[in-house]
């Protein structure tokens, strides 16, 4: 009977190939929109051509498949040691099979390990489950998206951001044009209002497990998320970088409770190629979503 | 106004290299040599004269590539660009040292590698990022590969035929770079924005 080696193997091809149609959607939308013969439109023609290569011939996207980090949710009674274990096997095949490329890095010998397995690596976030089924999220980032990532602490002069929901848009349109086409534009940005400094990157990180054509339930960070978008793809950035309508294909943001002194605005920005799918496993049988 | 792909094929002459500008589509045939972080700082500390060969009138190709071994040789597999922008301590002496036609990257580059550029007549090409499945498919041949052992799979230097690799001069040999004009631009913009 297959287990967590097989569907995290799964899982993984299809996260590293197949790019989620929201996602292509969303590409697709934002190619229509540059004008024909545009060095912009044509960018976004070659993504659509690659996204479709990739899909057909299983083949990664991107060469850069990220450090590999999990969300899973486990039912009671089940060993999360084990399926940690699992999930690193999976990565191991993965990788032997070249649908991860090998991304450990000692940071002091600069010896890479060769499997994606290390220290934090793969990173895996466990969490109780709320019913009797089996969820992990996979999620591959490349560490040039990775890098445009940023953290403002309110109040921040320099930009004149207070400590409020005005300032926090400040900060994402300010982070945004930092980032230039460095991250692969056009981007995806999850936003972490709150907590502290390492669980709001973390929140951030997590608002990019959202669908981009889902709504946020509360009203008001739906209207902001609509407004942050419509106000960074202002910046003319584009795709690449290059000039361009669509530097932005989604803003996603969510909040932590954060301690009275401290007002963090914690931003992971993700590549256009956000590759991410969902395994659910119930009753024994596994889904890949 | 759609523009037509212009080919290039390596090695290229001066001439040729120093007619490309800022906003060209280019197809080009010829020898890449993948090197990222590892290689440029070996590069440019150690300055090994082994790597002339392979890399005298090529391009370096910012990249880290998706390798599977086959038989005796090796299967490309996705190979889109990395970002360039780390090498901006390096590239301007690298591409002067091994004479090279110039870098194919993504993100840019900065001022030390715009005025590199025009010293030794070279070009900044910018492929699609992620486009990691498309770029692999234009890679022809593996030619060889060196430093695999010391740098890792991504970090060594992969040399690579390839064909009809499309790109778009982003930064070229008299000093223009799209990635200064939209930088400018774009810091207008976010000024008006947040009314600063």
């Amino acid at each position: 009977m297959p287990g967590f080696v097989e569907w995290g193997l799964e899982l993984i091809r299809r996260a590293s190939s197949d790019l989620s149609p929201d996602v292509e959607a969303a590409v697709r939308k934002g190619r229509d929109a540059e004008p024909a013969g545009t060095t912009a439109r044509n960018v976004l023609d070659s993504i659509l051509t690659n996204i479709d290569m990739s899909r057909t011939g299983k083949t990664p996207i991107c060469q850069d498949t990220g450090l590999t980090t999990f969300f899973v949710h486990l039912p009671r009674g089940f060993d999360a040691e084990q399926v940690r274990a699992d999930l690193i096997e999976a990565i191991r095949q993965a990788t032997r099979e070249g649908i991860l490329r090998p991304n450990s890095v000692h940071p002091i010998t600069e010896r890479n390990t060769g499997d994606n397995v290390g220290i934090d690596l793969p990173h895996i976030e466990f969490e109780p489950a709320v019913d009797d089924a089996v969820t992990i999220d996979l999620l591959l980032k490349g560490g040039g998206s990775e890098n445009c990532g940023a953290q403002y602490r309110l109040p921040e002069a320099s930009i004149k951001a207070g400590r409020d929901l005005a300032g926090v848009e400040r900060c994402v349109i300010d982070a945004v044009h930092k980032a230039q086409g460095q991250g692969c534009a056009p981007g995806i940005l999850g936003v972490c209002i709150g907590g502290d400094r390492a669980g709001s990157y973390m929140g951030a990180k997590k608002q990019l497990l959202r669908r981009l054509d889902d709504t946020n339930a509360d009203p008001k960070l739906a209207e902001m998320e609509a407004r942050l978008l419509e106000t960074a793809n202002k910046l003319g950035i584009g795709p690449m970088g290059f000039g361009g309508l669509t530097t932005l294909l989604g803003v996603k943001v969510g909040w932590m409770h954060r301690h009275p002194a401290s007002f963090f605005v914690s931003i992971a920005y993700c590549c256009w190629a956000d590759r991410r799918h969902r395994l659910v496993v119930r009753d024994g049988v596994a889904q890949v979503l | 106004m759609i523009k037509e792909s212009i080919k290039l094929r390596l090695p290229a002459s001066e001439d040729t290299l120093r007619s490309l500008r800022i906003g060209d589509e280019v197809l080009i045939s010829g020898t890449v040599v993948t090197a990222r972080d590892m290689a440029h700082k070996y590069m440019v500390e150690q300055r090994p004269d082994s790597l002339r060969d392979i890399l005298e009138g090529a391009l370096i190709y910012h990249c880290g590539p998706i390798m599977v071994a086959d038989g005796d040789g090796w299967r490309i597999v996705s190979a889109g660009p990395t970002t360039s922008a780390r090498e901006e301590p390096y590239q301007a002496d690298v591409i002067e040292t091994y004479k090279l036609a110039g870098v194919i990257g993504k993100g840019g580059m900065g001022e030390k590698t715009s005025a590199g550029l025009k010293k030794s007549g070279a070009v900044y090409f910018h492929a699609v990022g992620g486009a990691g499945t498309l770029l692999a498919r234009c890679v022809k041949k593996v030619r060889e590969v060196r430093m695999l052992e010391e740098f890792g799979v991504p970090e060594a230097f992969w040399v690579l035929d390839v064909e009809d690799f499309p790109v778009v001069v982003t930064m070229d040999s008299v000093g223009g770079s799209l990635h200064r004009e939209v930088l400018q631009a774009s810091e207008l913009k976010r000024k008006e924005l947040l009314g600063l």
